[in-house]
């Protein structure tokens, strides 16, 4: 089976996750015409019973969602070897696969496993990565990621980010009684924790580049107040509850920081940048107009943000020094808002009017120049993986806001379906360790 | 139940003339306040007028402001002028507070879900200021009013189509917070 450009298919994965976990799966809806095809040969297992996870088939799911693998199933593995020196180059390359990745998991005398494993091209025989990592029986699935990491990485050039995590916000119920659930997950959607819930809206999560804690906007109070969450501990900390708007909180690449938008007394809404250890206030922006949705340029000295300044919402840029003077980046159209930076600093994505409806565009900050990503009718709220590779967006199909991904070309489009409910403003954590 | 309309139109206008405390026959019906709507409460059909309760400083409306006044004020897309139409409804607000300085109210400004969530609670605000601003200027003190901005966050009807956009694009005026 061959994807092909702008063919459109819907791959549901076949892997059940945890029943505690039953939330997201993930479809791709477009994919690569030069996917790479790889063969994922299942681990051999050297202890008793059942082995205690399939790493093969977190591996495999990884890089076919990806979009960029197209991994052999698995009932077409003629042989499995277990080791890159029993792989047999000349039979792989009949079923016409570029690389084959085997490996062994072995239980250890400490109870922690052995997770080992080999990428061997089939050119030309050679052994691209062969590694043998302990792990403890609780960390096996993330263990597979980070082999779907180095493969992705071996292959393609780009650190893997599927060792990753999301947050996002989930919203059920009418429009007169809803419920709001800030969630946590993992990037394939599985592993589900909910860091905070309210009957009152929550908005804009946004990472501590730690990746330890969540910054967010919640109302349980009456007010907007912006908040600090700790995961490991779940102790929240309000961090602003200022007069007026306490908004689009995002963290300063050293993670001291927070830019958030603040309207104050007066309602004049402007961009801000809060020192957390000293909660020392600086004002970055004065204009009467909006100023708001800062991202940190990822240097740390500048902020992209969003103002309606020259009439409609574009996209500016402004250094952190006093008396720096905003520069407007954005001029394709008459609305481009929520900018996030990619981790190169190079792109921009924004939320752009595309003939009436409301797009992922991206913005090459040097060159200028627009190119719109998606393609639904009320597309918002972009977040890129760490790797720079992948958008996570919010989209509104059918009438519910759910999660999707585009790759930062926009030739793969990925769909995140949830159980129930609405999925929105998800962030893509920074990479874990 | 034909009675019914005359008997509120009476007891409101006897409200406002400060007198009985005890309004009668009241229908038990939900929705009690115009939060839903045009936002015109103009006393006719059982549906749109609530249960009367003792006020501070007034008696006889129904949602702890003005009788009989709307509580809702509706913007053009991507606006935050007040339409002209709304002149004499903010006067009727303003006048109100300026009767009683310990009647709070707290004003909450909404968009419509288009466009992304954070400028939108920006837009939001500047809509619930220019309320507030319109209230001040007509002699409601700053320390009777507190504004609140949720963007799109609590539409007052779902759907994503014009006639839903513009029920959600309003001012909400909320009396006793």
């Amino acid at each position: 089976m061959k994807f092909r450009h702008a063919l459109i298919l819907i791959i549901a994965l076949a892997w059940p996750f945890e029943p505690a976990s039953a939330q997201l799966t993930v479809q791709i809806l477009k994919g690569m015409a030069e996917s790479v095809p790889i063969a994922i040969v299942p681990l051999a297992w050297d202890g008793t019973g059942a082995a205690p996870h399939d790493v093969a088939a977190t591996v495999q799911a990884d890089l076919e969602r990806s979009g960029r693998f197209r991994p052999l199933p698995r009932a077409q593995l003629v042989e499995q070897p277990h080791a890159a020196s029993e792989v047999d180059t000349a039979d792989w390359r009949m079923l016409k696969v570029d690389y084959v990745l085997v490996g062994k998991l072995s239980p250890l005398p400490d109870g922690r496993f052995e997770v080992r494993y080999e990428l061997v091209s089939v050119a030309n025989g050679e052994r691209l990565l062969g590694t043998a990592v302990p792990v403890d029986p609780k960390a096996l699935k993330r263990a597979s990621h980070r082999v779907s990491d180095a493969v992705y990485e071996k292959i393609l050039g780009v650190r893997g980010a599927f060792a990753t995590r999301i947050a996002y916000v989930a919203v059920d119920g009418p429009v007169s009684k809803r419920s709001y659930r800030l969630v946590v997950s993992d990037a394939d959607g599985d592993n589900e924790r909910i860091v905070f819930g309210s009957p009152d809206p929550i908005m804009s999560p946004a990472w501590s580049p730690d990746g330890r804690s969540i910054a967010y906007v919640s109302f349980h109070s009456g007010l907007a107040a912006i908040y600090v969450q700790t995961l490991s501990t779940g102790a929240q900390v309000q961090v602003s509850a200022r007069a007026g708007i306490n908004g689009a909180p995002s963290y300063s690449p050293d993670g001291s920081q927070l830019a958030l938008a603040l309207s104050r007394r007066d309602g004049n809404v402007d961009v801000y940048v809060l020192t957390l250890a000293t909660q020392d206030l600086k004002r970055i922006t004065e204009d009467p107009a909006i100023d708001t949705e800062p991202s940190w340029a990822p240097d740390g000295r500048s902020l992209y943000f969003t103002s309606d300044r020259a009439g409609g919402p574009q996209v500016y840029n402004v250094g952190v020094e006093p008396g720096a003077r905003p520069r407007r980046i954005t001029f394709d159209g008459s609305y481009n808002a929520r900018p996030r930076v990619s981790p190169d600093g190079r792109q921009l994505v924004v939320v752009t009017q595309d003939r009436g409806a409301f797009r992922i565009g991206a913005v090459d900050i040097q060159r200028g120049g627009l190119q719109v990503l998606s393609g639904g009718q009320l597309d918002e709220s972009p977040s890129f993986a760490p790797n720079g590779a992948d958008i996570l967006y919010t989209s509104r199909v059918g009438g519910r806001d759910t999660l999707a991904i585009v790759s930062s070309d926009g030739r793969i489009q990925q769909q995140i379906a949830a159980g129930s409910g609405e999925l929105r403003e998800a962030a893509w954590s920074p990479f874990l360790n | 139940m034909r009675l019914l309309p005359v008997l509120l139109i009476v007891c409101a206008t006897l409200a406002l003339a400060g007198c009985p405390k005890k309004p009668t026959t009241v229908p038990e019906t939900s929705g009690s306040t115009a939060t839903e709507g045009s936002g015109a409460n103009t006393g006719q059909g059982e549906g749109q007028i609530g249960q009367g309760r003792d006020l501070p400083g007034a008696s006889g409306s129904i949602n702890g402001g003005p009788a009989g006044a709307a509580t809702i004020i509706y913007f053009d897309f991507d606006r935050s002028d007040i339409r002209p139409e709304y002149a004499s409804l903010i006067n009727t607000h303003a006048k109100f507070l300026a009767g009683s300085s310990s009647i709070k109210i707290r004003v909450e400004g909404h968009t419509d879900e288009r466009g992304s969530r954070e400028y939108n609670i920006a837009l939001a605000e500047r809509r619930a200021q220019a309320v507030r601003q319109a209230l001040m200027l007509q002699g409601a003190g700053d320390a009777q009013l507190t504004t609140v901005s949720y963007g799109e966050e609590r539409p007052a009807v779902a759907g994503s189509d014009e006639s839903a956009y513009e029920k959600n694009r309003r001012v909400e005026l909320v009396y006793g917070r």
